[in-house]
């Protein structure tokens, strides 16, 4: 019975996205007919110059997104574990875990009447765009990076860092050369759950785009609201692939899940 | 070093997570108004008290409620015997299945449920396995119910269920259960007063951690819901692009994020 709830569970998670793949190269329209083993559909993909540059603008935004998030949610990490009881630390942790759990509609939402206020006030950010969607996502991201990070310096004590100290190394020279390199998988694994986080956002960036930017997620709601097309399996068997790559990699560094390295 | 690591971080938050609620509920009490913006900043109490009075609002409320919580009891029904057959598993098996759970999330809602478009449409698989074996007659309008949006959210939100649960399970002694079993318990009885107790905790946290962003869902029910189905997500969405009413959108926001800070300040106890 253990068994049969564990097979019951791993086919109902898989078994969509195994015919979400195979259905991409068939070659016939019709999903249920299978008329042959094609690549049409990718090839219909890559010549869509709107869906190119939807990703390619997506991917911009999460890499820099990931690296912004990366960098703040590292110090929120840092400062989670080795700091102790600091001033405001019960509404620093609720601010950090607020995005993770929140619906991202009310993220959406009120980032962008933030946006809209700042631009009123203080002409900046000037119109809405790229930029407005890499300031949300990396607001989204910020927890992800500091819990991982957390998880994997709770598990260290900090003995490291004192022998450092004791041995005459000033604040900043202990940081970067013992705890930044403990964290660097940590923080590869939290880069990488940003990306693909970023990569998969719809509501958020709907919100906060204005009419300039489409996002690949957006392009692909919007498409997707008119009807499915086997050019979009073709694509999500593609996105698949990149997210397994990228969260392959997360995980394998990713210390709380119990992969690759602990120390 | 602590002024270097932490402003930066502090600044962002709450610029970017304190400074946007407060708006949200700032602009809730604006009056709407033909500009741009749409609203000017005042004391306006009508949007607040039409998001909660209103008949239309009133029911999307209801249905966010009710769909949430439908979410977070089949996530449950399915999640928790994964959780316990993982958690039962070989030490040595866990992180791999542990893996296995957390895939598909990483894989994108959007394109799981491009997946489960392809399984329920008229032309989709499932239609075409039930003529084949000549259950019907013809295609099954499937997709756009309710019952196909839960099916989605349930897929998209089955990994939050999970994780927590297995992780309490895995953290409990087996020799309670062993010696629950060895006093002449039967599996049930021990499952019952020894394994869920030590769970519950897990359960919590699974149900809130499913319930709280599913209330506000917007993509699943777009994409799989009926038309019918109303929930906060869609009307707030409607209000905000179509209607255009900022300051009615931000009222029905607040009424959704006082509606999700009950459950999530209850976790934190």
């Amino acid at each position: 019975m253990k068994w049969g709830a564990l097979a019951f569970g791993y086919a109902f998670l898989y078994a969509p996205i195994a015919l979400l793949v195979l259905g991409s190269f068939n070659e016939s329209r019709l999903t249920t007919v299978w008329s042959g083993f094609s690549l049409r559909w990718y090839r219909a993909l890559l010549e869509d110059a709107a869906l190119r540059e939807a990703a390619w603008l997506s991917l911009w935004i999460a890499a820099v997104s990931a690296t912004g998030a990366m960098l703040l949610g590292g110090a929120a990490g840092i400062a989670l574990v080795r700091f102790g009881r600091f001033r405001g630390r019960g509404v620093f942790t609720g601010l950090l875990a607020a995005p993770l759990v929140l619906p991202d509609l009310l993220i959406g939402l009120s980032l962008l009447l933030l946006f809209v206020l700042l631009e009123r006030t203080l002409g900046w950010p000037a119109g809405r765009g790229a930029g407005t969607i890499v300031l949300a996502h990396v607001t989204l991201g910020i927890a992800f990076v500091a819990f991982t990070v957390r998880a994997r310096l709770v598990g260290q004590g900090g003995v490291l860092e004192e022998a450092a100290a004791d041995l005459g190394a000033a604040p900043l020279v202990v940081l970067w050369r013992i705890t930044l390199p403990l964290l660097a998988p940590a923080l590869a694994a939290g880069w990488g759950l940003a990306f693909v986080l970023s990569l998969d956002d719809v509501v958020v960036a709907s919100f906060v785009a204005g009419p300039g930017a489409t996002t690949l997620p957006m392009h692909m709601f919007s498409t997707l609201r008119l009807g499915p097309t086997p050019v979009l399996n073709a694509l999500a068997t593609v996105l698949l692939a990149v997210t397994l790559v990228v969260g392959w990699a997360a995980w394998r560094w990713l210390p709380v899940a119990g992969g690759g390295r602990r120390h | 070093m602590r002024i270097l690591l932490l402003l930066p971080v502090w600044t962002w938050l709450l610029l970017c997570v304190a400074a946007p609620a407060a708006i949200l509920l700032a602009i809730a009490l604006a009056v709407p108004a033909e500009a741009v913006p749409p609203f000017v900043l005042g004391w306006n109490l009508e949007p607040l008290a039409l998001a909660l009075g209103d008949p239309l609002y009133r029911e999307a409320l209801w249905g966010s409620v009710r769909v949430a919580l439908l979410a977070a009891g089949l996530c449950l029904l399915v999640g928790y015997p994964m959780a316990l057959g993982i958690a039962r598993a070989p030490a040595r098996w866990r992180p791999v299945l542990r893996a296995l759970v957390v895939v598909p999330f990483l894989s994108g809602v959007l394109l799981r449920l491009v997946a489960w478009i392809g399984i329920l449409r008229d032309e989709g698989y499932l239609n075409a396995a039930l003529l084949a074996l000549g259950v019907v007659e013809a295609p099954v309008a499937m997709l756009h119910s309710e019952a196909a949006m839960l099916v989605g959210l349930v897929y998209v939100y089955l990994p939050f269920m999970v994780l927590p649960i297995e992780a309490r399970l895995s953290a409990a002694d087996p020799a309670l259960e062993q010696a629950a079993a060895d006093l002449g318990a039967s599996p049930w009885r021990a499952w019952w007063r020894v394994t869920l107790p030590l769970s519950l905790p897990g359960v919590v946290a699974g149900v809130v951690l499913v319930a709280v962003p599913v209330s506000g869902e917007v993509v699943v029910p777009a994409l799989l819901g009926s038309a019918e189905t109303l929930m906060l997500g869609r009307v707030i969405w409607d209000t905000f692009f179509q209607e255009r009413d900022w300051p009615q959108a931000a009222a029905l926001a607040v009424v959704l994020l006082a509606l999700v800070l009950v459950p999530m300040g209850l976790m934190r106890r």
